[in-house]
C-alpha cells in the first residue's frame, strides 16, 4: 500500500520539480526578443555560421585546423571577457575597426579557417559581424566562418563555461 | 496461534513502513538535488547580485560632474548599461528619459553607463537621443563589478535602499519594467 503510495506520488513531486527547474531558470525579468528585422548579420549565408559547442571543440583540439579567433566587437567588452587565444580586431561597423582587421589578416594564409565573433548585442542587431565577414571575403579569405552567438556572449559562451580570457 | 499471527503481521507491517519511509527520504534526496543543480544552472554570476546591495562606483559623466552612486540612497535608481552601436539600447534611452521627467520628481533617478570604448561617440549619441540623466563611461572594473557586462543592454533596478531588485538583459518589454519601477517607488 505504501510503496503504491509512493510511486503515486513520485511523479507528481518529479513535475513539481521540473516546474520550478523552469521557473529558476526564467526567473529574471526578461522578455522575449521581437521579431528578427533585417540587419547585417542576416547577410552571413547560414553555411558559414559555426555553433559556439563546435568551435569550443575545435579549439580543444587544437592542431593545424585550430581556427584564428578574432573579435570584432567593442574593445572594452573584450576585456572583460574574450574567447582564450582569440585577437580584438576592431569595430566592425566603423571604418577603422574593419581598416584593423585587414591589417590583423594581412599575413594569414586565404586558406587558413577564420571565426570572427562579435555577441554585443542579440544576433539579429549585431552592427559589426556582417560587415566584417564581408571585409574578409573581399580581401579574398575563403575560409571565414562566423560565431553564432543568438543571445550575446555572456549567455553564450562564457556561461557556457567555454573557455575565456581577461584584460587587453 | 492467534497471538503469533498477529506478531507476524505486525513485524511485517513495521519493516514495510520502514522500507516506505526510507525510499521517501531518498525520493525527497533526490528532489533536492534536482533543485540544487536547477539554482546552480538558474544562477549565472551576474544574478548573483539581486536583492544585494548595488556596487558602488563614483565616476564623472559626460559633462564633467561627479556622480556618486551612493548619493542616490533614497532614490530608486534605474541603472542602464548602454553603447552607440547597441540598436535595442537606443531605442530604450527616450523611454528613459520620459521616465526621468515623470517619475523623476517621485524619487527616479536614471543613470546611464556607456560600454563604448571613444566617449565622444557617447556623447554625440546622447545629444541625439536627448538624454537627460547622467552617463558614465564604463570600463572593464565597472563591468567585473556588475556581473560581467557581456552583452547589452543591461539595466538594473535599485531600490531606495541601494539594493538590486531587478535585472533586465536584452531587448525588453519597457512596460514590464516601467510597472517594477512604479512598484519601487511606491515602497519606501
Amino acid at each position: 500500500m505504501y510503496r503504491r503510495h509512493f510511486v503515486r506520488t513520485l511523479p507528481l513531486a518529479a513535475l513539481a520539480a521540473m516546474a520550478i527547474l523552469c521557473a529558476t531558470s526564467h526567473g529574471l525579468a526578461q522578455f522575449p526578443y521581437n521579431a528578427p528585422s533585417a540587419t547585417s548579420a542576416f547577410s552571413i549565408p547560414e553555411s558559414q555560421l559555426i555553433q559556439p559547442e563546435a568551435l569550443n571543440r575545435l579549439l580543444l583540439a587544437g592542431g593545424p585546423d585550430k581556427p584564428m579567433v578574432f573579435q570584432v566587437g567593442s574593445h572594452l567588452m573584450f576585456a572583460e571577457a574574450h574567447i582564450a587565444g582569440s585577437v580584438f580586431a576592431g569595430s566592425g561597423s566603423q571604418p577603422a575597426g574593419l581598416q584593423l582587421l585587414a591589417g590583423k589578416v594581412a599575413a594569414i594564409n586565404k586558406k587558413k579557417l577564420i571565426v570572427l565573433y562579435c555577441g554585443c548585442c542579440p544576433w539579429n542587431r549585431c552592427p559589426n559581424v556582417g560587415p566584417a565577414y564581408k571585409q574578409l571575403r573581399d580581401l579574398g579569405f575563403m575560409n571565414v566562418k562566423v560565431l553564432y552567438l543568438v543571445n550575446n556572449f555572456g549567455d553564450d559562451w562564457v556561461n557556457k563555461g567555454y573557455r575565456v580570457e581577461h584584460g587587453q | 496461534m492467534s497471538m503469533g499471527n498477529n506478531l507476524a503481521r505486525n513485524k511485517m507491517n513495521a519493516m514495510s513502513s520502514r522500507r516506505y519511509r526510507s525510499l521517501r527520504l531518498r525520493a525527497w534526496l533526490f528532489l533536492c538535488l534536482l533543485l540544487g543543480a536547477g539554482g546552480m544552472r538558474a544562477a549565472p554570476a551576474a544574478d548573483s547580485l539581486l536583492l544585494k546591495q548595488a556596487p558602488s562606483f563614483v565616476r564623472k559623466d559626460l559633462s564633467g560632474h561627479r556622480v556618486d552612486l551612493s548619493a542616490y540612497r533614497g532614490k530608486v535608481v534605474v541603472l542602464n548599461f548602454w553603447a552607440t552601436w547597441c540598436a535595442p539600447c537606443q531605442l530604450e534611452m527616450p523611454r528613459f528619459a520620459s521616465w526621468q521627467k515623470q517619475y523623476g520628481p517621485h524619487g527616479l533617478q536614471i543613470l546611464g553607463v556607456s560600454m563604448d570604448d571613444d566617449a565622444a561617440a557617447a556623447r554625440k549619441a546622447c545629444g541625439k537621443l536627448q538624454v537627460n540623466y547622467p552617463v558614465v563611461m564604463g570600463d572593464e572594473r565597472l563591468g567585473t563589478l556588475y556581473g560581467g557586462i557581456l552583452g547589452l543592454p543591461v539595466t538594473y533596478l535599485i531600490d531606495r535602499h541601494g539594493r538590486i531588485r531587478a535585472k533586465f538583459k536584452g531587448e525588453t518589454d519597457l512596460k514590464v519594467m516601467e510597472n517594477r519601477i512604479k512598484e519601487l517607488l511606491d515602497t519606501r
